[in-house]
């Protein structure tokens, strides 16, 4: 599935290691590839100021969908006295809910110790003493992977007290979600880690300042962390030197829909979206054509065949209108109905809210039955108005309490722009040509 | 494990839990800053023994974490992964998400409440299966998917449908 094709761990930092071993790496074949080096340098020799200064040179933006700076988010986190009494957190995002997205599953299944490292240096980064992974309910696999990691990596004294005999605490568990996509919106995330309801919380004071149980928290997605370890055993410019254009390092790209070979592939950031489709997932299947890609996750707009040569960046995707989110891309091909697809994905939304604020709570299933009419043949004449209506004030960003409504929005609001004519003709003739 | 008929009668107006159950509670309990943060845990604990969060599981939880069964409630009903009704011996979720849409999630489906016999949300007379949809399971490279238990199953077609259920009595 996931290929780094043929690269060595230098050139495929999160996959390499994986290919070299040919499946899923333990303990000891993880450190027969310089596992734990990073760790056991970084304690012995480095300021948790220096390990984030080298995680800033080194560019490393968060993997999660925001592309928020990895080392800027750290050094938020207060040090010594000004932290005040009592543990700090650091968190990894491993909830992977949002449809289409299928990396950190096999991250954490495949090379589970990449996260326990990238996590071990996050905390002394940090200086946390405690550590979770908030987990999918249904990772299964990843779940008991990532446990025997954990367990084999405090039974050698890598985890727990006295680290590497640093004396360097850190503590690190997994909390199993009991499943909802707002668990991954991260002050939702913390709610459900302390055992609430998973409603997202106001902002600020953000995470860094006061995060779980009130205290200095950091969350960062499982991709992130896993990208930590090769940035300090090979330093920030090494990194640079791995992506193409303005990012650093490289992602897991991944392709579903009708494609060949559909899988996950890292390479080097901003590589072109042409090039992941056709070299990578093999092209289309025979019989179908691409009409419109989903870049990062379902809760990104809608890309059409003008942009398929633009690289698969942040900077570049946000310029083309849509975000590069979690860089597994949703192929449509020309035996979709653009109306019916975004009825699917609306009910996924309207279904995932948390319900605290109106317009996403109401606006969603709302959208999502005008969806559904049109679909049916019972689309009226300014139904697609009130599409564009809804779509643009549940896409104000200021206008709900999180980004789960404006998120949702976006591959609406971008196919009422790309596929109009799809939906004026099922409204104008009663009928989908693609049933 | 099933439920004890205690719970359903209501006869036994106080709850219990395993001491097994109990363990693995306070075994999160200690790690955690307070006993309300291990709501989730526990209920997802006594789940995976019962099945499901009876009424009596919900109260005796509650109990043990001090906290009143109506909060321990509504955070049960928020989360989509804690049944808070019987299930079947196998639960099997079907993934309704994006990417196995595309791949015809919607006519498999259809297929596989034809071949259980079963709407969405229903389970068999017999107690074999209990039928939901769940979102996207992370295995979209092999949609359409499907989960069983706790086994993830990829590339699902209506043709092997009797094939792969054989596994679950
Ligand atoms: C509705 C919603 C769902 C999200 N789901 C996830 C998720 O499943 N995994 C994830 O890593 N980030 C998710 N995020 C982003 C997180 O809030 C957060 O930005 C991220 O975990 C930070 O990690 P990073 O900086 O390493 O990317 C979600 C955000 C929103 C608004
Ligand atoms: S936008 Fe509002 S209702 Fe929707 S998930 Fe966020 S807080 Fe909840
Ligand atoms: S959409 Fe079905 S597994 Fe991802």
């Amino acid at each position: 599935m996931a290929k780094g094709n043929g690269k060595t761990s230098a050139e495929a930092p999160l996959i390499g290691v994986i290919e070299a071993v040919g499946g899923a790496v333990d303990l000891s074949a993880y450190e027969t590839h310089e596992g734990y080096a990073a760790a056991r340098t970084a304690l012995a020799s480095m300021t948790p100021a220096e390990v984030i200064d080298l995680v800033k040179e080194a560019n490393l933006r968060g993997r999660g969908g925001a592309g928020f700076p990895t080392g800027l988010k750290w050094s938020f986190v207060p040090q010594g006295d000004a932290a005040g009494s009592g543990p700090k957190y650091l968190v990894c995002n491993a909830d992977e809910m949002e449809p289409g997205t299928f990396k950190d599953r096999y991250l954490m299944e495949r090379n589970p110790h990449l996260l326990v490292e990238g996590m071990i240096l996050g905390a002394w980064a940090i200086q946390a003493s405690h550590g979770y992974v908030f987990l999918r309910g249904e990772y299964h696999a990843a779940y008991r992977q990532l446990q025997d990691a954990i367990d084999a990596a405090a039974a050698k004294g890598y985890l727990g007290k006295n680290i590497f005999g640093s004396g360097f605490d850190f503590e690190l568990r997994i909390h199993r979600s009991g499943g909802r996509y707002i668990c991954g919106e991260e002050t939702a995330l913390l709610n459900a880690l302390e055992g609430k309801r998973a409603q997202p919380r106001q902002k600020p004071p953000f995470p860094p300042a006061s995060g779980a149980w009130g205290r200095p928290t950091i969350v960062n997605n499982v991709e992130t962390f896993c990208n930590v370890p090769a940035i300090i055993r090979n330093g920030a410019e090494w990194y640079h030197e791995l992506g193409i254009g303005d990012d650093a390092g490289t992602k897991l790209y991944g392709a579903s829909g009708r494609v060949k070979r559909p899988g996950l592939w890292e390479l080097p950031i901003g590589t072109p979206i042409r090039e992941i489709i056709e070299e990578h997932a093999g092209g289309m299947q025979d019989g179908y054509a691409l009409r419109g890609i989903l870049p990062g996750g379902a809760s990104t707009d809608f890309l059409v065949a003008e942009h398929f040569d633009l690289a698969m960046d942040y900077g570049t995707i946000q310029k083309a209108g849509s975000r590069m989110g979690t860089g597994t891309m949703i192929l449509m091909d020309d035996s979709i109905c653009p109306v019916d697809m975004c009825r699917n994905l609306e009910h996924f939304f309207a279904q995932e809210s948390c319900g605290f604020c109106t317009p996403c709570r109401e606006g969603l299933p709302w959208v999502e039955q005008l969806l559904l009419d049109i679909e049916e043949g019972r689309g009226k004449e300014g139904d697609l108005e009130l599409l564009d209506r809804n779509a643009a004030f549940i896409g104000g960003a200021t206008n709900t309490f999180c980004l789960h409504a404006p998120g949702a929005i976006e591959p609406l609001a971008s196919a009422l722009k790309y596929f109009r004519e799809d939906f004026e003709e099922h409204i104008r003739t009663g009928a989908c040509r693609y049933r | 494990m099933s439920e004890p008929a205690q719970d359903l009668a209501g006869a036994d107006l106080i709850p219990t839990l395993s001491p097994e159950e109990t363990a693995a509670i306070e075994e999160e309990c200690a790690h955690l800053p307070d006993r309300e943060s291990a709501a989730i845990d526990a209920m997802m604990i006594v789940q995976r023994e019962r099945g499901w969060v009876s009424d009596a599981s919900l109260a005796a939880i509650a109990r043990l974490l001090g906290m009143s069964v109506a909060a321990l409630d509504s955070i049960a009903t928020f989360y989509n992964l804690i049944f808070r009704q019987p299930v079947g011996r196998h639960v099997v979720m079907l993934c309704d998400s994006v990417s196995c849409y595309v791949m015809g999630a919607d006519t498999l489906r259809k297929q596989v409440e034809d071949h259980l016999n079963l709407n969405m949300g229903e389970t068999s007379a017999d107690g074999r299966f209990t039928l939901l949809p769940i979102v996207c399971l992370g295995a979209c490279d092999r949609a359409p998917t499907m989960m069983v238990d706790e086994d993830l199953i990829g590339n699902v077609s209506a043709e092997q449908l009797a094939e792969t259920f054989k596994g679950y009595e």
